[in-house]
């Protein structure tokens, strides 16, 4: 039965050189998604905007083969993202993580939202009391303008 | 000699923009003669500086070395076109570029703005030619594109050779149309709170300013993204780069001001938002012009740099912000309110649209700027990458593509939901069924890429809804659906063309980020690698000389799983005079998917690293951008929106006070 068990390894170490090499892949799926996952969450630091996931630069093939060494030891998605912070600084994360000094990044965006809506709001119900019963107001334009827009309009009119 | 008599030109049309923004902003009121004088100032001033342009043009194809920047970009081997295009691949000759169209754009609005009132012209010329003068001054005080080396070199640098491509001749002229084209609605803008007239004529003679600038933008993005897409070798085309966000949130600003300036020429609403977006629209392409050239980012864009120059355009564009918004802020409130309209109405529609195309411009701007004021309030670095905005800009993306359809559906001032959402009934059941088919054809299962797909799928099929809507079909004769369809504005058919372009341009993004397929292996010669049911099989290896390169070509057989064969080369060149290497990609399109293959490093003996991507509905992207662009020209085109309405016009042509 040994001969069985050296086959065997034999075969599980066969992908793990492998990994080295282009192909780089794990050969557990799930581990695998995972690290395309946590790759395509850090940037090549020497590139241009690319993730590590994108890169073909030295630099990014190390970080790769860096976080499959690390999930092939058991670490926690968190725990390698950690583990590079530590090592590269926040900068590394495309992400930058939700903490005190990025709320105003997180936050900003919903809030600029939720004020327009409630501006948006409230200017058409103090619009609608300003002017009860009126369906439409006209601007005082001068005689002449409104000859011009009225020819304009009389315009869109033929054509619709 | 013609170098120094371009320069001289170009400090002839900076003073000649001086006087005309003073005599504008001192004499607008008396219009009439003033205005007929800027008008000329415009287009002289047009002139002089394409003749300083064409200058430097010259320099460049007779590789006149004794001119820095020919020195500095070009090399005698180049191909022609690469030397002309070599002029604007840096900044000072982009700038010169940026200047052209600037006052390109001042000498058109002089020459077509024959009908707008006199006084408002005298304005909108005034604010050009301070802007012209500002960016001349710019141009000739700190990026001087004239400057001249003694003794002059034998050989020049080379330029860049990723710029060394027919894109650097389409992207950046076009992307330069949208941004100055902008400066006009900006022009405008502030014309309209100095004399304030801002009323609906005011909308319907910047529409078609606004109109033109974000097709070419659109234009613009696209193919600088085309371009990137094809010359990187990385096979992404949009990397969320601080450079692109820079053209992206003009953008964002110029199609929410192009719907709200349908609004406002429409129904006299929404005017104080639409001063304010043309306005927003300008002052981010200038932001965009600060971040490439002032240094403070690294980029594939970035120019060098040095902090001078990043410290004029920042005080250009703080009195262009500041100056404008101060305006807008003393001026608005003298605003009168324009037509009223119910919360479901196109005009409501038309508010959300804006309320979510402001809201993206934001997230796109927090996240560019954001790492910036960190690091220099706190020294913290971080940094902003594709999964930030894919999260925060995607969440507001879709609830604006849930709505499109709806807004061409609603009637103006008040419309009946219950009504529009059975009249759509029929595209939403046919929308369910494509994206089922579409789901199960990519052997996919229910996940974010099929909601995705079925987001896209609506708003193009609601586009076309709109206009079988409106002939009928089906309900009529279809002798009687024809001649309706005759009868069918431009303005319609205009809205269904960039709205299904959008819906298109959904599907392929969401297909190529959820079904793309990538695969990394060592090929040797003969052998084949697999993706996708193609067959990707080496053929040969051999070397190509050229003038300006050298370059180890691989060509390929793909195999597509039809049967067809095709071949194609991928390449990994050696520039010569700058010693930088490039991989150029193989590519090979199958209706709207692509098969795209890069060279990687070579290993062993004969053995090289290949990397093969299969990006199913890529080309939807582009081709969706195109129909955007498309439907901007095609409505300038609509007569209506042509300034010159005849004769009856002229008498309001003289001021009206």
């Amino acid at each position: 039965m040994k001969w069985l068990l050296v086959i065997l390894a034999l075969f599980a170490m066969i992908p793990a050189t492998l990994a080295i090499e282009p192909g780089e892949v794990l050969d557990d799926p799930v581990l695998e998604a995972r690290a395309r996952a946590i790759s395509s969450e850090l940037r090549c630091l020497v590139c241009q905007n690319q993730s590590v996931d994108e890169s073909d630069s030295s630099f990014a093939k190390d970080i790769r083969l860096l976080v499959r060494e690390q999930l092939v030891m058991g670490q926690g998605d968190r725990q390698i993202i950690d583990f590079m912070v530590e090592r590269y600084g926040e900068f590394i994360l495309l992400r930058p993580f939700f903490a005190p000094h990025t709320y105003v990044l997180w936050f900003f965006t919903p809030f600029i939202l939720i004020v327009g809506i409630v501006a948006v709001f409230f200017r058409w119900k103090r619009r609608k009391s300003q002017l009860p019963g009126t369906d439409d107001v006209e601007t005082a334009l001068t005689r002449a303008e409104q000859k011009t827009l009225d020819s304009l309009l009389k315009d869109d009119g033929k054509k619709e | 000699m013609p170098i120094e008599l371009g320069h001289f030109a170009l400090i002839l049309a900076g003073t000649i923009a001086l006087a005309q923004s003073a005599v504008g902003f001192f004499f607008w009121r008396i219009g009439g003669r003033i205005t007929s004088y800027l008008r000329q100032a415009a287009v002289l001033q047009f002139l002089l500086v394409l003749a300083s342009f064409a200058a430097l043009i010259q320099a460049f194809v007779l590789s006149d070395f004794s001119l820095k920047l020919a020195a500095d970009y070009s090399y005698t081997l180049q191909p022609l076109l690469y030397k002309i295009t070599a002029v604007w691949g840096n900044h000072e000759g982009s700038l010169l570029l940026w200047i052209v169209i600037m006052t390109g754009f001042g000498a058109a609005v002089a020459i077509s703005g024959k009908n707008l009132p006199s006084d408002l012209l005298a304005l909108v010329l005034a604010v050009q030619g301070a802007l012209g003068a500002a960016f001349i001054a710019f141009s000739l005080f700190t990026s001087n594109p004239f400057a001249r080396l003694f003794p002059s070199p034998l050989e020049g640098q080379d330029l860049n050779p990723i710029l060394q491509d027919i894109g650097l001749a389409i992207h950046p002229p076009l992307l330069y149309l949208g941004y100055v084209g902008l400066s006009i609605c900006f022009s405008f803008a502030v014309a309209a709170l100095i004399s304030g007239r801002i009323d609906a004529a005011w909308a319907r003679w910047v529409r078609p300013w606004a109109l033109g600038s974000w097709a070419f933008l659109t234009l613009g993005i696209a193919m600088g993204s085309y371009w990137a897409y094809y010359e990187l070798g990385w096979g992404g085309w949009w990397f969320w780069d601080p450079v692109e966000n820079a053209s992206l949130m003009p953008w964002l600003a110029a199609t929410a001001l192009l719907h709200s300036a349908i609004v406002m020429e429409k129904r006299n609403a929404l005017k104080v938002w639409t001063i304010f977006l043309a306005i927003l629209a300008f002052s981010l392409s200038l932001l965009g012009m600060f971040l490439v050239r002032s240094g403070i980012l690294t980029s594939v864009h970035s120019f060098a740099s040095d902090p001078t120059r990043g410290m004029v355009i920042l005080s250009m564009l703080m009195v262009v912000i500041g100056g404008a918004y101060g305006l807008f802020a003393w001026r608005a409130k003298s605003l009168r309110a324009g037509g009223l309209f119910a919360p479901i109405s196109r005009e409501g529609m038309l508010v959300v649209n804006n309320l979510f195309l402001a809201t993206a411009v934001i997230a796109v701007l927090v996240g560019t700027l954001y790492p910036l004021v960190l690091e220099a309030t706190n020294g913290v670095l971080i940094s902003v990458g594709a999964p930030f905005f894919d999260l925060t800009f995607g969440v507001l993306m879709a609830p604006l593509l849930i709505i499109i359809p709806f807004g061409p559906f609603m009637a103006w001032k008040r419309g009946d939901f219950v009504a529009v959402t059975q009249r759509m009934a029929g595209a939403a059941g046919f929308t369910v069924l494509i994206t089922i088919v579409l789901v199960m054809v990519s052997g996919g299962k229910i996940s974010l890429a099929s909601l995705g797909l079925l987001l896209g799928t609506w708003v193009g099929i609601g586009a076309i809804a709109e206009i079988v809507d409106r002939i009928k079909l089906g309900k009529v004769k279809f002798s009687q659906s024809w001649a309706h369809l005759k009868g069918v504005p431009r303005i319609a058919w205009t809205t269904m063309l960039a709205h299904f372009g959008v819906g298109i341009f959904v599907i392929g993004v969401v297909s190529v980020t959820a079904w793309e397929m990538e695969k990394v292996e060592e090929v040797a010669i003969g052998q084949t690698v697999e993706i996708a049911g193609y067959e990707v099989k080496m053929l040969d290896v051999s070397r190509r000389l050229e003038d300006n390169f050298v370059a180890e070509k691989v060509m390929f057989e793909v195999t597509s799983p039809w049967g067809w064969v095709t071949q194609t080369a991928s390449e990994k060149r050696v520039y010569t005079a700058s010693q930088i290497p490039t991989t150029e990609a193989g590519m090979l399109t199958y209706g709207f998917s692509q098969i795209y293959i890069t060279l990687g490093d070579l290993s062993e003996d004969g053995v090289r690293v290949v990397r093969v991507w299969y990006k199913p509905f890529i080309i939807l992207i582009w081709l969706g951008t195109l129909f955007m662009a498309g439907a901007g020209f095609l409505s300038l085109s609509d007569r209506r929106l042509r300034i010159g309405v005849p004769k009856s016009a002229r008498a309001v042509a003289e001021p009206a006070e």
